[in-house]
């Protein structure tokens, strides 16, 4: 069962209802204790990153995730909130995987935010399972995560190649939204559903 | 490559689809929640629905139908008309709508814009605008192009982008309900002018019109209502034929 942590990023009416369209239990992560409850942790997240990690540290959480073993998913800006630092509010992050969210250089031609659908390249991880490569998934944010060949597992290609999904041990985050891109990105919830511990 | 998005929109009223020709006359195309669902199907990118009787009546968007709609759509939405306070938006956002687009409360209230742009991201605040030409000036129009303002389409936009407007949904009014195609002269000078995407709206008759909206100017998504509703032009054939001219789709 999932367990999504409510520190109060934003709506996750559109995430929950993927959910339940796809039959996959979940409930809500308000404290320490029900991290337990659950084998699976969603972290979504939409917004101010500074303000989403400050809004996750009043809620006492940082240490205890950081601190898990079973597959944790940060989504948009919950994938942010892994990463080292944001340059949006100039913010330390989680530091779970080690690399920076940084914002679109407009220097180079591109609109920002970077909204709208766009092909990743993946590499075969389990969370693609079943996604044909350069499938398209929907995107929504002006802050990207630098691309690192370590952490990499989907890219995509805006202005520069940046981490469309990242993952270290445990850990996965997506900067797309796979509760809004279609049956690709049901396909990739159902996939970190069934991910083992 | 980031995609060319084609975004049918659904004009709601009482719950019910409707698209007016210029604004007027109203027919009925359906139920809002199924016809979405069946649009995510044939590939649409992305929904737009405006609650067009909201302003002038003064009355809220619904939110059960937002709900209902978030519920069963895997594909983003927008949704339009009424909001303007925070508390409107927050709403909406709690419902599962993706962004919200506002209009004539903007005009009326600029600060609106960074308001919602302060407390909920600008990806989540499009700015609608219905310009008309007038005396050779494109102007901006409230209320479904019943009422002029005094602003300049164009300065309007700049501004709205200044604010904190992710995106701008541009109607044009005059052509809009003709489908003789999109003001793509006016469209291509926005799309240069700002450095956040826009939403080309009001024309479209034929596929072609499409085509030339994407090769023609900057505009990152064109929208259109009744040649979606009525069946005339099928989403999957307009995007294997956007394809053709090299344009990138989602297919």
């Amino acid at each position: 069962m999932i367990g999504i942590v409510n520190y109060g990023a934003g709506n996750i009416f559109s995430l929950t209802s993927a959910l339940e369209r796809l039959d996959i239990p979940f409930g809500m992560v308000n404290t320490e204790a029900d991290l337990d409850k659950y084998t699976h942790i969603i972290i979504p997240g939409v917004g101010h990153a500074g303000a989403a990690m400050s809004k996750l540290e009043q809620t006492g959480l940082v240490a205890p995730i950081k601190a898990l073993k079973k597959p944790v998913l940060g989504i948009c800006v919950g994938m942010q909130l892994l990463t080292e630092h944001s340059e949006e509010g100039n913010a330390d992050m989680m530091n779970i995987v080690p690399v920076k969210t940084r914002l679109f250089d407009k220097n180079q031609g591109i609109k920002i935010p970077h909204m709208g659908w766009n092909n990743i390249n993946h590499k075969n991880n389990s969370l693609f399972e079943g996604v044909e490569n350069l499938t398209q998934f929907y995107f929504v944010h002006s802050y990207f995560i630098e691309y690192n060949p370590t952490f990499d597992i989907a890219t995509a290609n805006y202005g520069k190649p940046f981490s469309a999904a990242v993952q270290k041990d445990n850990f996965y985050g997506v900067q797309f939204h796979p509760e809004k891109s279609g049956i690709a990105g049901e396909r990739l919830l159902k996939n970190f559903s069934n991910l083992k511990q | 490559m980031l995609s060319k998005r084609i975004i049918p929109c659904l004009d709601v009223k009482d719950g019910r689809t409707v698209k007016g020709v210029n604004f007027v006359d109203l027919k009925d195309a359906g139920d809002p929640v199924e016809l979405a669902w069946q649009y995510a199907q044939q590939g649409a990118d992305e929904l737009v629905f405006l609650d067009i009787t909201a302003t002038h009546e003064r009355r809220g968007t619904t939110i059960e139908m937002v709900k209902s709609v978030a519920r069963q759509l895997n594909i983003p939405f927008t949704i339009g008309g009424g909001i303007t306070t925070i508390a409107d938006a927050e709403a909406l956002l709690n419902s599962g709508a993706d962004k919200i687009s506002i209009n004539s409360a903007a005009v009326r209230n600029p600060k609106l814009i960074e308001d919602l742009a302060k407390a909920f991201g600008v990806q989540f605040v499009v700015v609608a605008v219905d310009t008309k030409l007038v005396d050779g000036k494109n102007m901006v129009h409230l209320n479904g192009g019943r009422l002029i303002t005094e602003l300049e389409t164009e300065d309007w936009i700049l501004k709205a982008e200044s604010l904190g407007a992710g995106e701008i949904l541009l109607t044009s009014m005059d052509h809009d309900g003709t489908k003789n195609g999109f003001d793509c002269s006016l469209l291509d000078k926005v799309a240069r002018s700002i450095n956040i995407p826009v939403i080309a709206s009001g024309g479209a008759g034929k596929v072609e019109h499409f085509t030339e909206v994407f090769l023609e100017t900057g505009v990152d998504a064109a929208l259109a209502a009744s040649v979606f509703h009525f069946g005339e032009i099928p989403i999957p054939y307009l995007k294997s034929e956007l394809k053709k001219h090299n344009i990138p789709v989602r297919l």
